[in-house]
């Protein structure tokens, strides 16, 4: 068996915030990651979930040995983040959406050479290298442009390319998509996907993107307030916080309101009955059943079922406090 | 040799290429960095239109002071005076950006801006410097040329360990930018006047607390030939790489603790 | 007009939430002080005791003066204004119905008031106790002094608004920033008095708004200036304060007609 690439146990950050001036200077610690408990074997695309401060950032601070642990502990690539940074710098790729770390007053193409400097890459495999990124993340056309003033969906291909530069083992984007617009955000999916296909690359993707989700990853953790909430795949999560599916028919003809079909609850009526929508939770009936019930009232002409919106999943994995 | 520094050159390399791409605006910067030092040269001058001697250094000995600090100062800005803006970096994400990458991060902050127009300045005291080198009277031995060869060289060196020192305090003070200047800014003002018009107190301050007294006034009593004031004696002048080794202790120990801050290794 | 009582509050109270840098400028203020005292009395006491009509102890306290002062003055640069036309920001002053220069100016008001006493009091309590404080005993000298120190707070601030007026034109605004400060700074009397000028660089400074900032306050403090002396330098800094002022908004209109017409 081979050794996972990133490992946690009972991995915790506490900060200590200072409150108030003076004497009445108050020290409280607040815990922002606590016993988190997870692998990732290499080749896995995971998806790291979390509402706003509830740790993600800096669980990824942590893997990636800016930032030390306060409990627990790490290993990434089987090393100790903090005290082999730059061990591990040659080995994985980071991607902060908000962040650049391509040198904003540089073209591209010049921030690639000192990244392969600073990475010892051969002029060779450098030549090899960028040739393949600028192809399939289509940089060409801007290549010689200073960062600066690249658009925003330019500007993050142009930082994934250079987090890739070196070929990592490990890929860890960070909010990639976010601000993209709908255009640019498939384009990166459709990238990181090939990329996923061609390679051995690990991808840990945080996000709040629940399409990004979906798309590109096959096992999702979620934190809230620092704590691991749920580890395993979308579906499951689906299934475990028993989130409602939605079935919609469309009728041949006008039909009074389907208000008592067993197991269902009628969301909406339109066009005086020809569409309606029925919400079920799967285990107490299922679609073929109310399928079954709604064609003994009425004619159905098409029926759609539709997923449960992610984000509403997330929401109730909070609500229900586990 | 060659093979670590490799990836310094790549980025010095892209630094200055980026500073030459605007022509126009680099020679602003140039000439407005000429501009200050000739404001600092001014100041000299109108206190000396006034006066003959200043502590024991008469205009020609007070030049020539004023040049060596002036070069060791203007040196240690280009190259490494960025690191006191420590708190823009960590704002704008730039210090993670450093530490995702397989090399120190002090190396790579130092190597992320050097400030070709500072030269400016340095061109003016190189300037003072031949100026007063044949305005004054000095009896020329072997060791004496390479104390004045050596003094503008470590005494940028002392600055640049200044400027660090000045960084690292900011892992703490991230809104005190300013008590760093005192230091790095203070050290320079006071390194381009005599350091015997000070208070005993302040003398101790500026020779062995922050060692400004070595980048310029201590060698330049070595090379006229004076004895130097009580506690800091001429023969102190020699001593500047002492110094510059002891400040540069202080300034990496005090940005590895600033770093271990950071990232929360403990301080 | 109570429109702009807000902006100077604003003012304040943007500037009192940076307590920390507040107490690190006055620091370092307090720090030069020092140095620049040593070499006031050093270069007065090479001098023969007396230069220019400075004595050791006046000649110390116009340096903790000076450090005080720079403070609040702001002799520095500021570009913040040249920020917002570069961004484009302006464009939101100019549909705010208040006039601009106004505005900017309130807010300078009220950054100044926050930060007289704590960039002031430290220098001054520090000069006070190493070197002393040769200061007015009467009240008359402090009030006249408060009415100069505002002054010379809207001097300075046309002055910056001018330098800043650049932007609608220049790219980079670093060149001229420097050469601003670089002239500001010495003709000011910042780093050394006015009065040690040898007699053709005085001339200069007095064909220029700068020593309206800093000496001409400092003047009316120590009481160098006194009586119609200081009605006069009083005087001087109100005509520099109107000129600077209606001369920034005729720019000000130019270059405001540009962006409307260019959009941006």
């Amino acid at each position: 068996m081979t050794e996972p690439i990133i490992s946690a146990t009972g991995l915790g950050r506490d900060f200590v915030i200072r409150t108030g001036r003076g004497l009445r200077r108050r020290r409280s610690i607040t815990r922002a990651v606590a016993d988190l408990d997870f692998t990732i074997e290499a080749g896995a695309a995971v998806g790291y979930i979390g509402a706003n401060g509830a740790g993600k950032s800096t669980t990824i601070k942590m893997l990636t040995g800016i930032l030390v642990p306060t409990a627990g502990r790490v290993h990434t690539c089987g090393l100790d983040p903090h005290r082999h940074r730059r061990e591990l710098a040659r080995r994985i790729g980071v991607v902060f959406g908000q962040r650049s770390q391509l040198w904003w007053d540089l073209p591209l193409a010049e921030s690639y050479r000192a990244l392969a400097a600073i990475h010892r890459l051969g002029p060779d495999t450098l030549r090899t290298r960028r040739g393949t990124l600028v192809e399939r993340l289509d940089l060409g056309e801007f290549l010689e442009t200073p960062v600066r003033q690249l658009s925003l969906g330019q500007r993050i291909r142009g930082e994934i390319a250079a987090a890739l530069l070196h070929s990592p083992e490990l890929l860890i984007l960070d909010e990639p998509t976010i601000g993209l617009d709908v255009l640019s955000k498939e384009r990166l999916r459709q990238f990181l996907l090939e990329e996923r296909a061609a390679g051995d690359t690990t991808l840990l993707l945080t996000t709040h993107d629940m399409d990004d989700v979906q798309r590109l990853t096959d096992r999702i953790i979620v934190v809230d307030h620092g704590r691991m909430a749920y580890d395993g795949t979308l579906p499951g999560l689906v299934e475990r916080v028993g989130a409602d599916r939605v079935i919609v028919v469309d009728l041949e003809e006008t039909t009074a309101p389907l208000a008592d079909v067993a197991g269902t609850r009628l969301l909406g009526v339109e066009a005086d009955g020809l569409r309606q929508r029925l919400a079920f939770t799967p285990g107490s009936t299922t679609a073929a059943a109310v399928l079954a019930h709604v064609s003994a009232r009425a004619e159905v002409r098409d029926l759609t079922i539709e997923e449960p919106d992610i984000e509403d999943v997330v929401r109730r994995l909070y609500a229900s406090g586990t | 040799m060659g093979e670590v520094l490799a990836p310094y050159r790549a980025l010095l390399a892209s630094r200055l290429r980026s500073q030459l791409a605007y022509r126009r605006s680099f020679v602003l910067d140039l000439i407005g960095a000429v501009g200050i030092g000739v404001l600092e040269l001014a100041e000299v001058l109108v206190i000396f239109s006034s006066i003959t001697v200043l502590g024991e250094l008469d205009l020609a000995g007070a030049l020539l002071l004023f040049a060596f600090a002036g070069i060791g100062f203007s040196l240690a800005d280009m190259a490494v005076g960025h690191v006191d803006s420590l708190p823009r970096y960590l704002r704008s994400g730039t210090l993670d950006a450093f530490l995702l990458r397989p090399l120190p991060v002090l190396a790579q902050l130092i190597t992320s801006d050097l400030q070709l127009r500072r030269l400016g300045r340095t061109a003016v005291a190189a300037v003072v410097l031949v100026i007063a080198l044949s305005m004054n009277t000095i009896a020329w031995t072997p060791a004496l040329v390479v104390l004045a060869v050596l003094t503008p060289l470590f005494s940028a060196i002392i600055f640049a360990a200044l400027f660090v020192c000045a960084a690292g305090v900011q892992f703490w003070l991230v809104e005190g930018g300013e008590f760093a200047n005192a230091f790095t800014y203070g050290g320079s003002y006071a390194a381009s006047y005599p350091t015997s018009i000070f208070s005993l107190p302040m003398r101790v301050l500026f020779t062995f607390v922050v060692p400004a007294a070595f980048t310029a006034y201590l060698p330049t009593l070595v090379l006229l030939g004076h004895a130097g004031p009580a506690w800091t004696p001429a023969v102190l002048g020699w001593f500047a790489p002492v110094a510059a080794a002891g400040i540069w202790t202080v300034a990496l120990l005090g940005w590895r603790a600033g770093l271990r801050h950071y990232t929360g290794a403990g301080s | 007009m109570s429109a702009l009582a807000v902006y100077a509050g604003l003012g304040w109270r943007r500037w009192s939430a940076y307590r920390t840098a507040a107490a690190a400028g006055a620091f370092t203020n307090t720090v030069f002080g020092l140095i620049k005292a040593a070499i006031t009395m050093g270069a007065i006491g090479a001098a023969g005791g007396m230069l220019a009509g400075y004595d050791a102890l006046t000649g110390a306290t116009y340096a903790w003066l000076a450090q005080a002062l720079i403070g609040p003055v702001n002799v520095f640069t500021w570009s913040e204004l040249a920020e917002r036309i570069r961004s484009g920001d302006i464009a939101i002053d100019l549909a705010r119905p208040i006039d601009p220069q106004a505005g900017y100016l309130a807010a300078d008001l009220g950054r100044a008031a926050f930060q007289l006493v704590p960039r002031a009091a430290p220098p001054l309590v520090v000069g006070a106790l190493v070197t002393g404080l040769a200061l007015p005993a009467e009240l008359l000298p402090y009030l006249l002094g408060l009415v100069s120190v505002t002054l010379a707070v809207v001097v300075s601030f046309a002055c910056r608004w001018l330098v800043n007026l650049a932007a609608f034109w220049l790219l980079d605004l670093r060149g001229v920033m420097t050469l601003y400060l670089v002239a500001s700074n010495l003709l000011c009397g910042l780093v050394v008095p006015v009065h040690w000028f040898p007699p053709w660089l005085a001339t200069v400074a007095a064909w220029t708004p700068f020593p309206a900032m800093l000496q001409h306050p400092i003047d009316i403090i120590m009481g160098r200036a006194a009586g119609p002396e200081a009605l006069v330098l009083l005087g001087e800094q109100v005509a520099w304060a109107i000129g600077l002022l209606v001369v920034g908004r005729a720019v000000f209109e130019i270059g405001a007609r540009k962006v409307v017409v260019q959009g941006g």
